[in-house]
């Protein structure tokens, strides 16, 4: 039920109505923007952005800087375990 | 897709995997049972089932599955309003493609639709909307759930419907919050909980500030979490790092959609619309205070509870449906009595059968590699 996709905005459709089109893995489907519209983000600003849809509508625009950092994390987490493992199997051969 | 299959990396799965198996080993040495951590959505418990994440961790780890889908925790008694609803000849009753199959007391939506009832599955309100603009003889009803997620969709549509004049389009509104139901579920006295993954998308409207007294009152460690399964992986590696550093803290794993204060817009658009109801009357957990939302006053033409007589009738759950251990967690699906041999997929007795959601229905599709691992261990 609460699940969202991410889609990227490829056409704005009508500024006054807050709707755009976006582009779901290849599908366009027109998306309420009203969420994620201010004074700060006009509409014609949003053109490109990726956005999280749920029910019809953009419910938040994707944070590229979060999602890398999100990235950047596991990928040092794996790193640590590597070495673990490295250390651990020369524990092993040289005991 | 961008933003989905990176975090579906299975190395990348693997090596946090073994980071989680060391982690719980020292977290848990010393209990005499597993950490249990609770996956609030059931989107969660979707991607648990869906990814054999389960399966992956370690022994020293229990997922318990939360209450957190709505069609699982609709009572009987609004189903069968909603069937009421729908049965008006005048009335076009549209909803989510989950709902249609929950049990009524009677029969499901679905039901009354084979039966001559005009039952339209939509995908978002907005679709309800225009069924209201292009049947102006007919009334249309939206079968309005879910979390705080959904319910901006559904208070935006209303505000829309203000503002071209339509008259003929109303909720039956069935919206839930989720925080007095984790409070509810704190406050139970069987409680076994070490920590939670954090509802994702419904953080993403309320933000982290509503979680805090999980963390300052309870001692409970909650991390908001994404859907694929490098999300909650971490997520559960977060909280494992919490319990070993002895911290309990609202830690935000999904921060490329999770804002700290939440969608505004959204929020303001569900304050204008909607308020608490005293209590809302919840599928296997009973009443909850403060737990649903009603249509204010000022939008009360949109209301359907207030435009057409409603029966409203409490119906009990059936008696040898265990839906409501299985959701405050005491109780795996497989234990329940009728699982899998009266109540399955194809016919639901309990709830948490009926939508892919549901925990039951998730163990049914996806768990049954557990009594496959049972019976190979009793063989080897």
């Amino acid at each position: 039920m609460c699940l969202g996709i991410p889609g990227k905005i490829v056409e704005i459709t009508s500024s006054e109505n807050k709707l755009a089109l976006v582009d779901v893995g290849g599908v366009k489907r027109e998306v309420n923007i009203i969420c994620i519209v201010d004074e700060e983000h006009p509409p014609e600003s949003c053109l490109g952005d990726w956005v999280l849809i749920h029910v019809g509508f953009a419910m938040t625009r994707i944070n590229e800087e979060e999602a890398a950092r999100t990235l950047e994390l596991l990928q040092e987490l794996g790193e640590v375990q590597e070495e673990f493992q490295t250390r651990k199997n020369s524990e092993k051969e040289n005991p | 897709m961008k933003y989905v299959d990176e975090f579906r990396d299975p190395e990348q799965a693997q090596k946090l995997l073994e980071n989680i198996s060391v982690l719980a080993k020292q977290v848990q040495a010393g209990k005499d049972r597993p950490i249990h951590i609770m996956e609030v959505c059931g989107g969660h418990t979707h991607t648990i089932f869906r990814y054999g994440i389960k399966q992956m961790l370690p022994q020293e780890i229990e997922l318990v599955h939360g209450p957190g889908c709505p069609v699982c925790v609709l009572p009987m008694g609004r189903v069968d309003d909603c069937v009421a609803l729908a049965e008006h000849p005048e009335v076009i009753l549209t909803t989510f493609g989950d709902a249609m199959r929950v049990p009524g007391s009677q029969k499901s939506l679905l039901q009354a639709k084979a039966e001559g009832a005009d039952v339209r599955m939509v995908y978002s309100p907005t679709d309800a909307l225009s069924i209201a603009r292009k049947h102006p003889e007919k009334e249309v009803v939206f079968f309005a759930l879910g979390f705080e997620t959904t319910m901006p969709s559904t208070a935006l549509t209303v505000l829309q419907a203000e503002d071209e004049g339509i008259k003929n389009f109303s909720l039956f509104c069935n919206h839930i919050t989720i925080i007095p139901t984790i409070k509810a579920i704190l406050d139970s006295p069987d409680l076994q909980l070490d920590g939670f993954l954090g509802p994702g998308h419904v953080s993403m409207i309320i933000g982290q500030h509503p979680y805090l007294f999980i963390a300052d009152q309870y001692k409970r460690p909650l991390v908001i979490a994404g859907f694929e399964p490098l999300d909650i992986l971490q997520s559960i590696w977060m909280i494992l790092n919490q319990m070993k550093e002895k911290r309990h803290e609202i830690e935000n794993q999904y921060g490329r959609v999770v804002q700290n204060e939440g969608n505004h817009n959204a929020l303001k658009a569900i304050e204008k619309v909607f308020e608490l109801r005293e209590h809302f009357e919840w599928r296997g957990l009973g009443s909850i205070e403060h737990s649903g939302v009603r249509v204010r006053e000022g939008y009360a033409r949109y209301d359907a509870e207030r435009k057409f007589s409603i029966p409203n009738l409490k119906i009990a759950d059936p008696k040898s449906c265990q839906c409501g251990e299985v959701l405050k967690g005491t109780l795996k699906p497989k234990e329940c009595k009728v699982f899998g041999t009266t109540c399955t997929p194809e016919t639901p007795l309990g709830a948490l059968m009926v939508s892919t959601e549901g925990a039951c229905a998730a163990y049914y599709s996806y768990g049954r590699m557990d009594s496959f691992e049972s019976k190979k261990e009793a063989t080897t």
